[in-house]
């Protein structure tokens, strides 16, 4: 089971300081449990918090492993998706914090140019799989929302992001999906979008 | 990717007027009454969306706004991104709507229960009714999972069973034939030619056996389309939903349409197992079925990585289905062992190895099954081919991290194969360093605890000849141009590397197990030759965590180790002190006073020589504290008064040779603090040996001179400078009364460190004033 998607930003903001990350996108699947005591006000404040925490930490990891690599970045445009996602570099690391994350979960980060998705899963989670499911996801969404480009319709159009998780990952759940059950539901994600 | 634009437009939405967002509302229901869903409606929902979530307080909607948005959430005839996006507006604005949504939904857990099962229960009928429209049931069965999940007390014995049996439905009895695509045939062909093709292999081979989510065909039926759904969830249903005793009667008879049925006890008369205990049996059979699938060659790269994935899978269900019923070892081990012989020495299925190394962790000791072969690989191999491979690395060290106890007792080469083990963090420092934190304390053995910490202190070097290795592999020695296109400096490393005089050093680097000797003679040399990837952004970042490691280290070490090992951890401090903490010589040095003596050749010769200073000036004050405060009689009693007098005349010479005071002097350049603390070793030893008392005190009548020449007043401030005379004038009066200095220059109960020396918290200085401001109301009164 996954607990969160987020698509974040991993390139300086003006308007954050230099370790913040500005989350675009965020979808968690819940119910969250252990937060019995407070309202629900207080739990997605709390939630917006979190999810804060796993977008600085992946913005941190991403920048590190850049670091190390000491690759060269470069900038694709729109109709280069494919190759953007090859040069993208991933990875994982556990949350340590056990007050805001009880369950020892997993962040997959997969950083394309300055942009992250991010996929918070469960303990004992097929993470082989998580990273397929990530990467298809992450490739929808550099299809569908123009992501290569410089627009900012990935803000209004998220509607097609929850329309792509919907199928690839209802309800947090990952997939075994083999080329013809992934190409099946390509077809249901187009015709949405074309819509 | 991420403009201005999107930064300005995420501004507006949040800082959008309360009075402005209203009236937006209110234009948002007008739309939604209208008859036609207009491009506007969907504009102006995606930004009402957009503002509801950009904030971190919930934005309250207007209520009859709200209830539009749930009805229309709710009639089947609406399109699906209105669905999508209404779900969203819903979810992320002001909670109360939640609430309304689900009725009488409260605090109260037991309420939310009841509701829950409620919920549940439509589930389940929906999942029991056979619905033309499957969509249905594909949502409705991650959903099942989730709560089941999360709430696995929730679901009754009876729903237990319903889904059990329906799982298996799907699972292990889905349609073998293709499912009629949208186009198939036309108004002119015939049913002959409508039949549906067979489906395929991944490799392209006609299937004979039940259906698997390797199962290709152009389209799916929905019973297919359920069966890939139900493995996905599998894993997790056996896992959380709690088992029970009792058999079902009514289990309803079908045709077992499998070819290959396998030949055992359990699955022939399964039609009377009950429902739990049969999913667990296809469960299984799914499993292996899958790791056969798994040997062909895929035609598509998709394929390829989901069999991965699938072996993964299928090896973990039945680490579990074997934990739950021991009956099932015996008929899994083939089938893993089979698989390990596969993949063995295969780089690309590296990652598949974990769970077969977790299985053969649980289980081999029951099936009296000889596992060495798989660890001998797993720890002895993996590490050194595949280090820079993030995603391993991490699972790696999850896997050792959860089984580190067992694999500490149980497997022999685990704890030897710690120089492969910290080949990942060497190559991932950034990534690894929180799990290495706690993984550390289980590869620590007493007999190659100081080889250990040798290799944690060249970790740095250790991550520069990893890099070194990897691009000697990739490029050519004939290929200059591409050799010297990587930097003057690598390239000189990598020449060193290729030597066949510096084999040897660097053969000892990237060993893969322990035990064949502490640490190399000529390692400055390998620190001269490497000193040029000193930069390089993964050894800067290795560098970075080696202190952290250390911290660790001496903190489980000092727990639990002997005599014979501190001596051992000392003589590697002084050796190689430039690179470890002052605090972790304290400790250990607190834990045994006896080293002092034991070492004091080492130690006398390390803080004799000034050069120290200048190098490792903390390290060296550090020295001479403990120096004071351990070397004593009531520590040890082998201290000696001519130990006493050769550590003291040592100091002394030490002290005198940097306080000299010459026109021509360069400003010092150790801080004051050095001065004080050896001025008070001074004092302590001399305390010990009063014989020593009248040279101390001249010694110490000095350093008002010093502090208060020149290039002293130049560098050091006021407050500093004041302190030394000071502290030096306490010290003076202090050795007139020296039983009284005795008992003040004792070692501290607490044991505290060289304190900043104008700590007026710690005791030192404190009783020394004390004792001052008394000698000096009573001076005229005592004996000189």
């Amino acid at each position: 089971m996954v607990s969160c998607f987020l698509i974040h930003t991993v390139c300086p903001v003006s308007a954050l300081s230099a370790a913040e990350s500005r989350i675009l996108y965020a979808r968690v699947f819940g119910p969250e449990t252990g937060d019995a005591d407070f309202t629900p006000e207080q739990r997605r404040l709390m939630q917006k918090e979190k999810l804060h925490v796993v977008a600085r930490q992946a913005r941190s990891a991403v920048a590190l492993s850049r670091e190390a690599s000491g690759g060269l970045c470069v900038e694709a445009v729109l109709g280069e998706e494919a190759a953007a996602l090859g040069e993208a570099d991933s990875g994982m690391f556990s949350l340590g914090n056990a007050e805001l994350f009880p369950h020892r979960s997993v962040v997959l980060w997969l950083g394309v140019q300055s942009l992250a998705f991010s996929l918070v899963c469960r303990p004992h989670e097929n993470l082989l799989l998580a990273e397929g499911v990530l990467r298809n996801i992450a490739r929808h969404c550099l299809e569908e929302l123009r992501l290569l480009g410089p627009g900012a319709e990935m803000l209004l159009k998220s509607d097609r992001v929850d329309a792509l998780l919907h199928r690839l990952l209802p309800h947090g759940q990952l997939l075994f999906l083999n080329h013809r059950f992934a190409f099946a539901l390509d077809k249901e994600i187009a015709s949405y979008v074309s819509k | 990717m991420y403009a201005a634009a999107t930064e300005s437009l995420i501004k507006q939405a949040r800082e959008i007027k309360e009075e402005e967002l209203q009236r937006f509302c209110g234009r948002i229901f007008k739309l939604l009454h209208t008859k036609d869903v207009s491009g506007d409606t969907v504009d102006s929902l995606q930004r009402l969306n957009l503002i509801v979530s950009a904030t971190k307080y919930a934005r309250e909607l207007p209520s009859d706004l709200v209830m539009k948005l749930q009805t229309l959430l709710r009639s089947s005839s609406c399109p699906e991104q209105l669905q999508v996006l209404t779900s969203s507006i819903i979810r992320e604005s002001f909670p109360s709507s939640v609430h309304s949504l689900c009725s009488d939904l409260s605090h109260d857990s037991r309420t939310f229960s009841h509701v829950a099962s409620v919920v549940l229960a439509q589930v389940s009928h929906i999942l029991e009714s056979r619905l033309s429209d499957g969509q249905i049931s594909r949502h409705a069965l991650p959903i099942l999972s989730k709560m089941s999940t999360v709430y696995p007390e929730i679901l009754t014995d009876d729903q237990v069973n319903l889904v059990s049996r329906k799982l298996v439905d799907w699972l292990r009895y889905a349609s073998m034939q293709q499912g009629a695509s949208m186009s198939s045939g036309g108004f002119f062909s015939g049913p002959r030619t409508r039949q549906p093709a067979p489906l395929t292999e991944v490799d392209g081979v006609v299937t004979g056996d039940f259906f698997t989510v390797l199962c290709l065909g152009q389209s799916y039926t929905e019973d297919q389309w359920m069966n890939m759904y139900t493995f996905s969830m599998i894993k997790s249903w056996l896992l959380h939903v709690p088992s029970y005793a009792q058999p079902c009667n009514d289990d309803r008879s079908e045709v077992d349409s499998s070819v290959m049925s396998m030949v055992s006890a359990t699955s022939s008369s399964s039609r009377l197992l009950p429902p739990k205990e049969r999913l667990r049996e296809k469960a299984f059979e799914y499993c292996q079925r899958l790791i056969e699938q798994s040997d062909r060659k895929a035609l598509k790269k998709t394929d390829t990585e989901l069999q991965k994935a699938c072996i993964v899978e299928s090896v973990s269900i039945m680490d579990i289905i074997c934990g739950e019923d021991p009956s099932y070892v015996y008929r899994a081990f083939p089938c893993i062992k089979a698989l390990y012989g596969r993949l063995n020495g295969d780089l690309a299925y590296a990652r598949a190895l974990l769970p077969i190394a977790q299985f053969y962790l649980n289980h081999s000791e029951i099936a009296a099954v000889d596992s060495e072969a798989v660890f001998c690989q797993l720890f002895s191999h993996c590490p050194a081919e595949q280090f820079n491979e993030p995603m391993l690395a991490f699972e790696f060290v999850q896997f050792c991290l959860l089984n580190a106890s067992v694999l500490q007792d149980r497997v022999a080469n685990y704890r030897q194969s710690f120089p492969n083990i910290l080949k990942f963090l060497a190559g991932n420092s950034s990534g690894l360093i929180a799990e290495f934190v706690e993984l550390l304390p289980s590869l620590i053995a007493s007999d190659t605890a100081i080889e250990l910490l040798h290799t944690i202190l060249d970790l740095p070097c250790l991550a520069a000849a990893l890099d070194l290795q990897q691009r000697s592999a990739c490029y050519q020695a004939s290929d200059r141009s591409a050799w010297d296109q990587q930097g003057a400096k690598v390239a000189a490393c990598l020449d060193a590397f290729r030597q066949p005089s510096y084999r040897g050093l660097f053969l000892y680097i990237l060993r893969p197990e322990a035990g064949t000797g502490d640490t190399i003679d000529r390692l400055k040399m390998l620190h001269e030759i490497l000193a040029d990837m000193a930069e390089s952004p993964r050894v800067v970042q290795c560098a970075q965590v080696v202190p952290v490691l250390l911290h660790v280290y001496f903190n489980t070490v000092t727990q639990k180790a002997d005599e014979k090992m501190m001596n051992q951890l000392l003589l590697v401090l002084l050796e190689r002190s430039s690179l470890v903490f002052s605090t972790h010589l304290q400790a250990l040095c607190k834990l045994h006073p006896p080293l002092i003596v034991d070492q004091s050749r080492e130690i006398l010769e390390f803080a004799s020589s000034p050069a120290n200073i200048y190098s490792k000036e903390d390290f060296y004050t550090h020295v001479v504290w403990v120096i004071g405060e351990y070397l004593s009689v009531s520590y040890d009693p082998r201290c000696t008064v001519e130990l006493i007098t050769s550590f003291f005349e040592s100091l002394e010479a030490v002290l005198f040779e940097i306080t000299q005071v010459r026109q021509s002097a360069s400003p010092p350049s150790f801080s004051p603090r050095l001065i004080t603390v050896l001025m008070t070793t001074l004092a302590k030893l001399a305390t010990r040996s009063q014989d020593l008392i009248p040279r101390v005190s001249l010694c110490l009548s000095k350093m008002r001179t010093f502090a208060r020449s020149a290039p002293v007043m130049t560098c050091y401030s006021e407050e500093d400078t004041e302190e030394i005379i000071t502290r030096a004038h306490e010290l003076i009066n202090l050795l007139k009364l020296p039983n009284v200095a005795q008992f003040v220059l004792a070692p501290s109960a607490g044991g505290d460190g060289p304190r900043w020396h104008r700590d007026t918290n710690a005791s030192l200085p404190q009783g020394m004033r004390a004792v001052s401001g008394l000698l000096h109301r009573h001076s005229s009164s005592l004996p000189t």
